[in-house]
């Protein structure tokens, strides 16, 4: 009972990370529709923006807004530049693009702050959270700022006009811009708050699993197969499915024999790959009702 | 009595094929216009086109504004209202929620906005049962109504209803053309109604536009048409 208690908190102290990136996931796929396979390479590139800020002495606090503002404008200016022209192709002309902006930044960052590991500091410090030997202070920092953003995320979809705005826009685009929404705009909007919480979730996890240009590759596997198993279409479910993936993946390596680091990472695409046969709206998605 | 809508030589298309020849008419200021024809005759695409939600050209004048290369969002803002085939329902989204989305268009004043809710939860005492349900879920009748309240949250100078019979028993029908008549004597507002039941059509309406295949082949008071021996037979039935 110790080792399952134990086993249960460590995941979700790594659960918070893929919590993170399933929630900037869902975001995106609320405004297109589409997973964004580049979403984890543009939060590693955001990381970079954060700590190189550090690196010229700006203080966390400073890089910190910094970077979600400039990674918001970098978001909104990709949806304008790159995905306008092609929002009528096919999904696969999506796909494609979806791949080059992965290659892209990937080779950006290595190119601008080469392929050695860089450590980034936890602005929540180092050790354990109130005496425990399972939470660090880094982790329970995390959850909690997960928490917030997930609260933050919630009003505003449920009180603001924007996102009354944006929701609508989703929901039915033709009916959106008749009455008076700008759907594009909207649609930006989306990409840019997905890579504002992407930059989010990069620097916390940064601090963790150190700062390269390929630290999101599996991350951003766990956060799709997080969000898929909370359901595409609800915030609050990718949060807990981020949560439940962390936990089932400490649970299987310590329980099931043979399972040990090297396969970790096919429990979460086994995860998706049940999730989608048995249930496809997920655990908390909505499942669309229309009557005519 | 003014035009509130001029349209001069109004001509559509899907791709290679053209839908609309050139189509003159009007809607009178605090009039209701009817557009009939057969399925498949231009009737929505006429709608579509007004709106911009398809490529048009041709002349036209809403309001003594031109419009004809105006995008559909701002259409909606200077106070064209358009319900859609098939109603155009937020379906995942609260009843609510559908009528908040239908002042989007208005300035941000939350009083106005909440009293008009709260006038067309009073004329739809049926919608504000539903305030809180998913708004697929209501009934055909019932999202033709949220449709038309959505529309007025817009205080809307002109409505566009693209078949507001849609899927709808008869009963219902009456209802909701009576629900029109009621909405264009109390608030004014212009109409310009598409519809395949012509008879309807033509109670609700002063004027009438008869379409086949892309051009207006008849137009006048809504009674003469009425009237019309060739009318009669081929859309009115008796």
């Amino acid at each position: 009972m110790e080792l399952f208690l134990q086993q249960v908190v460590s995941g979700i102290s790594t659960g918070a990370i893929y919590a993170c990136m399933a929630l900037s996931v869902v975001m995106i796929y609320q405004a297109i529709h589409h997973l964004n396979f580049a979403q984890g390479e543009m939060a590693m590139f955001s990381t970079y923006i954060a700590w190189q800020m550090m690196a010229w002495g700006f203080a966390w606090w400073i890089a910190f807004p910094v970077t979600i503002i400039v990674s918001f404008m970098g978001g909104f200016a990709i949806e304008r530049v790159v995905f306008k022209p092609i929002q009528n192709a096919p999904v696969l002309s999506h796909i494609v693009v979806f791949i080059a902006l992965f290659s892209i930044f990937n080779s950006l960052a290595g190119f601008i702050w080469d392929f050695t590991i860089k450590s980034v500091a936890s602005p929540f410090g180092e050790g354990p959270f109130m005496g425990s030997t399972l939470l660090g202070k880094h982790q329970a920092g995390m959850i909690a700022v997960t928490i917030l953003m997930l609260v933050m995320l919630w009003a505003f979809f449920q009180f603001t006009r924007v996102g009354l705005a944006m929701r609508a826009a989703a929901v039915n685009p033709e009916s959106a811009r008749l009455v008076g929404i700008r759907v594009e705009t909207m649609t930006a909007l989306g990409w840019g708050m997905a890579s504002a919480i992407g930059a989010v979730a990069g620097i916390l996890i940064a601090p963790v699993v150190f700062l390269e240009p390929n630290m999101m590759l599996s991350i951003l596997l766990y956060g799709f197969a997080g969000a898929v198993l909370g359901g595409l279409t609800s915030p609050l479910g990718a949060v807990i499915g981020g949560f439940l993936v962390g936990i089932v993946e400490n649970l299987a390596g310590t329980y099931l024999g043979g399972i040990g680091a090297e396969l970790k990472l096919s429990i979460a695409l086994a995860l998706i790959i049940i999730v989608l046969v048995v249930k496809p709206e997920g655990l908390f998605g909505r499942k669309i009702v229309q009557r005519v | 009595m003014s035009a509130i809508l001029k349209v001069e030589n109004l001509e559509a298309s899907y791709g290679e094929l053209r839908v609309l020849r050139g189509i003159n008419f009007e809607v009178e200021r605090g009039g209701v216009t009817t557009l009939l024809g057969a399925n498949g005759a231009g009737k929505s695409t006429t709608l579509r086109a007004l709106c911009g939600m398809i490529q048009r050209s041709g002349k036209i004048m809403f309001d003594d504004r031109d419009v004809s290369r105006m995008p559909t969002e701002d259409i909606v803002r200077i106070g064209v209202a358009h319900i859609p085939e098939g109603r155009g329902t937020f379906s995942t989204l609260t009843t609510e929620e559908n009528l908040h989305l239908g002042a989007m268009a208005r300035p941000n004043k939350k009083d106005e906005i909440e009293s008009d809710i709260r006038k067309c939860f009073e004329f739809f005492p049926r919608l504000q049962e539903r305030r809180n349900q998913q708004a697929g879920t209501l009934s055909g009748g019932e999202q033709q109504m949220l449709a038309i309240a959505r529309a007025l949250m817009l205080r809307p100078k002109l409505m566009l209803l693209d078949e507001p019979s849609f899927g709808l028993a008869p009963l219902v029908t009456r209802q909701i053309f009576d629900i029109l008549a009621d909405l264009n004597k109390e608030t004014g507002t212009s109409m310009l109604v598409v519809e395949q039941n012509a008879s309807l059509a033509l109670e609700l309406a002063d004027h009438a536009y008869l379409i086949e295949t892309g051009s207006i082949v008849m137009s006048g008071e809504a009674d003469a048409i009425r009237e019309d021996e060739s009318v009669r037979a081929s859309y009115l039935g008796y």
